[in-house]
């Protein structure tokens, strides 16, 4: 836990007059699970489509095993190592389960110009597919088409579907929004288990971040105001004022 | 009704059980009908149903070939006339100077040639015009579709070498060793033949690695760059896959008809093969069969009642988007889903 | 090649210009606002021209004619958007796409139960049947003169109404936020419909303006909506600043492709080549603009801010 597998340097996006991200410097560790905190509107969801590649920043450099990836496009990023969870579910809802895993671990298996044999044939795909969604708990539902599931499993699913691909960090969007909390404690089962990937987490869930995370950072109007581990997070004047003050 | 699941989401049977549901028998039949009707119907004296049937077997390729991509990719084309009316030229034009002379380079004859050339083209006029269309999405994608198909209509509208407007007789068809395409049942056993082949590439085709690309890319591209596909070249093969399909069917439709004029590649013919798709239930194997086994009987019944049958096929055509969801196939199995 | 000529189809372009715009403008305002995608478009063109014909045939007065047709086109508008396209707005494009071809279908058809598969001639008044001297000897009929002032008229009113009218607010807030409208209590049913029937009254009024040049006549709007899409494509779906300058552009290339292409063309191959090729060329010009176009800009010339 020394290197930053991840650093972002500079970074800055606006949208129209409003910066989303403002100058954020912010270093992701080999095998942490850091958090990024911060209340509605603090430009979360910004910053983790500009890691993705869903977004271009206007200036900085995201560095990743410190080269600058800015400027190389989405699909790219997932090659190297990076997987993206997204906040709004988004898995393919007319497969099934094992089918939309299968077509994740098939992304990361040589090239698709296959015609002509079954993919779902195919043991190099499923066997994988399998384990990820065994890694999540899912496997009882592999058969099941995707829009039949709960909330809550789609969730778990879009994690299985990034773990799929092999990821160096696992970009997580908010992965308890809109969950209960039965669901909820049971993907913070899921992600601990997960201990060792190194996960650059966004949530919105307090106990669940403080369960989770190595090191958090809390973002305020596209800043970030502070970094650090649980407990420094919390003691921290800054953070309190900005932040937990509503909650605490 | 597992079986049934099975059916709708792999397209074809995988094993013979789930041949025995509603949907298994009635794609059976469909087939068998379309290869015994035809054929008994020339040899009990009635060659008016032969006729009906090479059309409506060269349209269900076309409509085949626009599922691949509107049904399975979720590319919404509205210039797929375009590509028949491509091949069909890509027979007339060779026919043209092997008959009259000049462009010695392309005048010929034969078959294997004119085939050859009208998927070539066809798969070129993809190639070209889809990097540019899949650059865009959803009504870009519609709207630019259907400009370069009109494209292509006026172009051909303006050779007058080759009719304009008037259109083209082909005096002679394509000639292949050992088969007559001016004799009805050998030209109707290419077209049947050839969309048995067709519906068996494009069953491999969805189901295989390439397959489950395009079917995640519709309507969730981000999601696949995410998770590390580039979408846009798997899409583009698809289209180009797609139009030299389409193009064998206008070579073929060229045949059938021995005459081809700059209308059959109108935007409304774009439109048709659309319907196909759609009432037989896009992304569904044999839903463009039903399709246009559905339009042709349509066309067929309405215009024996009236001159002006185009009205009640456009208000079919308005309710049964109001009002049926998922096409004849979606029916299918939701009565399939009643018996079980 | 001379001077005069050149004014000439410079004002003939403007004319196509000016009757494109007339289209897409319509087309932009529906799917900007409602974001609906209306292939039978068109349709609304040929209604337009065909009650305009009959009209000013009854009447004996072409003028008599459009002003009675106007609130009959709108009518016939209002009656498509309650009857059909209301119920397609929560639909996805394809759907929009396949009721409104079956609409095309409908009108079509039609058309010709009504008004019989030959076209209509519209009769021009006395003192528009002629031509005007410009200036420096240069003569141009004065019907067309007129439909380019009437269309730069429409296209300043329709850039009063939308940036200085409350209604104009209506449907820019619509475009960029619907729920907003409706939050601030404006019917936003009613709202859709009136944007609906005035797109059909601008492309009916397009169809009534050319209807005296070239008759009235069936598929007459199936033609022209295509290139009326290539306007909208190349100038930015959803942008009224973007349609107006497209359809100037897109009127002018293809007026001056097809008159002047094959002079061109002859500087750099021979006479016989160059009479083949350019006809072929110059029907492609516009398209090949638009492929230029989104090679560089794959959401047009002017994508509206939102969306």
């Amino acid at each position: 836990m020394a290197e930053p597998i991840l650093s972002i340097q500079g970074l800055h996006k606006s949208f129209g007059g409003v910066t989303a991200t403002d100058n954020v410097h912010l270093d992701v560790l080999d095998g942490e699970t850091h958090a990024v905190i911060g209340p509605n509107g603090a430009g979360k969801t910004t910053l983790i489509s500009q890691l993705s590649g869903a977004l271009k920043p206007d200036a900085g450099r995201i560095l990743f095993e410190g080269n600058n990836i800015v400027g190389q496009p989405a699909h790219k990023r997932s090659h190297i190592g990076l997987a993206r969870s997204f906040q709004i579910t988004s898995v393919f809802m007319e497969m099934t389960v094992l089918d939309n895993v299968a077509l994740a671990v098939q992304a990361h298996d040589g090239h698709s110009f296959r015609f002509w044999t079954p993919a779902r044939a195919s043991k190099n795909l499923t066997d994988p597919a399998m384990a990820c969604l065994k890694q999540v708990g899912l496997e009882s539902r592999a058969n099941d088409t995707a829009s039949v599931m709960s909330h809550g499993e789609r969730r778990q699913l879009e994690i299985a579907m990034a773990l799929a691909t092999k990821p160096k960090l696992l970009l997580l969007d908010e992965p308890m929004a809109g969950m209960g909390p039965d669901e909820s404690a049971r993907m913070v089962e899921t992600l601990k288990s997960l201990s060792g990937k190194t996960m650059l987490l966004v949530e919105h869930d307090m106990d669940a971040v403080f369960a989770l995370a190595d090191r958090i950072s809390v973002l305020v109007y596209g800043q970030v105001i502070a970094t650090g581990t649980p407990d420094e997070v919390r003691a921290d004047e800054n953070v309190r004022h900005a932040y937990l003050g509503e909650a605490a | 009704m597992a079986n049934l699941e099975t059916t709708q989401n792999s397209q074809m049977p995988d094993n013979w059980t789930s041949l025995f549901t509603a949907t298994g028998w009635a794609n059976l039949i469909l087939l068998v009908g379309l290869a015994l009707v035809p054929t008994i119907a020339y040899y009990t004296g009635h060659p008016f149903w032969i006729d009906i049937s090479t059309r409506l077997v060269i349209l269900a390729i076309a409509a085949v070939s626009l599922n691949l991509v509107l049904g399975y990719g979720g590319m919404i084309s509205f210039g797929h006339a375009a590509f028949l009316g491509i091949g069909a030229y890509a027979v007339g034009v060779p026919a043209y100077h092997a008959t009259y002379g000049e462009f010695e380079a392309i005048a010929s004859y034969n078959g294997f040639f004119q085939f050859g050339l009208a998927i070539a083209v066809a798969a070129l006029f993809a190639l070209i015009t889809g990097a540019i269309c899949l650059r865009t999405k959803g009504v870009h994608f519609i709207m630019i579709t259907m400009a370069f198909g009109q494209m292509v209509y006026f172009a051909i509208v303006s050779i007058e070498t080759y009719g304009g407007d008037d259109g083209l007789v082909i005096d002679t068809r394509s000639e292949f060793p050992g088969l007559d395409l001016s004799n009805p049942i050998a030209l109707y056993a290419l077209c049947f033949i050839s969309l048995l082949v067709v519906l068996y590439i494009v069953h491999r085709l969805v189901n295989s690695r390439f397959g489950m690309v395009i079917q995640g890319a519709k309507g969730n591209a981000e999601r696949m760059n995410a998770i590390g596909f580039n979408a846009y070249i798997y899409q583009l093969t698809a289209y180009v896959i797609s139009g030299a399909i389409c193009g064998y069917a206008g070579a073929l439709l060229g045949n059938f008809t021995t005459f081809i004029s700059p209308e059959m590649m109108d935007w409304s013919r774009s439109g048709e093969l659309m319907f196909m798709v759609i009432l037989g239930g896009a992304a569904y194997l044999l839903g463009p069969v039903f399709g246009a086994v559905a339009f042709i009987l349509l066309e067929e019944i309405l215009s024996g009642f009236t001159l002006y049958w185009h009205l009640p096929f456009g208000i079919i055509l308005i309710l049964s988007v109001l009002f049926v969801k998922g096409g004849m196939s979606g029916l299918l199995s939701r009565l399939g889903k009643r018996d079980g | 090649m001379d001077g005069s000529l050149v004014l000439i189809q410079l004002l003939n372009g403007l004319q196509l210009g000016v009757l494109l715009f007339l289209l897409a403008s319509g087309l932009s305002l529906t799917f900007g606002i409602m974001d609906f995608v209306n292939l039978a478009h068109g349709s609304l063109y040929m209604i337009g021209a065909y009650i305009c014909a009959t009209l000013a045939y009854w009447t004996g007065s072409f003028f008599l004619g459009i002003l009675l047709a106007i609130p009959l086109t709108a009518f016939a508008g209002f009656i498509i958007e309650i009857g059909v396209i209301r119920h397609l707005y929560p639909r996805d494009h394809l759907d929009h796409v396949l009721a409104t071809f079956g609409l095309i279908l409908c009108f079509d058809t039609l058309v010709q139960i009504f008004w019989g598969v030959e076209g209509i001639a519209v009769q021009l008044p006395k003192w528009l049947d002629g031509q005007v001297e410009l200036f420096n000897g240069i003569i141009f009929p004065t019907y067309r003169l007129l439909i380019i002032i009437t269309g730069l008229f429409i296209a300043a009113g329709l850039y009063w109404l939308v940036n200085h009218t409350r209604l104009g607010m209506l449907i820019r807030a619509g475009a960029s936020n619907r729920t907003m409208v409706s939050a601030l209590g404006i019917d936003i049913k009613t709202l859709f419909t009136g944007v609906f029937a005035l797109g059909a009254v601008l492309a009916g009024v397009a169809g009534m303006l050319i209807s005296p040049i070239t008759e009235a006549s069936i598929g007459m709007g199936n033609e022209i909506i295509i290139t009326a899409f290539v306007v909208i494509i190349i100038g930015g779906i959803g942008s009224m600043k973007g349609a107006f300058i497209a359809a100037l552009l897109i009127g002018l290339i293809d007026t001056f492709g097809r008159s002047f292409l094959d002079d061109i063309f002859k500087i750099f191959m021979s006479a016989e080549a160059a009479e083949t090729a350019a006809p072929a060329i110059s029907a492609m010009l516009i398209y090949i603009l638009m492929a230029i176009v989104l090679s560089f800009k794959p959401q047009g010339l002017f994508p509206p801010k939102v969306r």
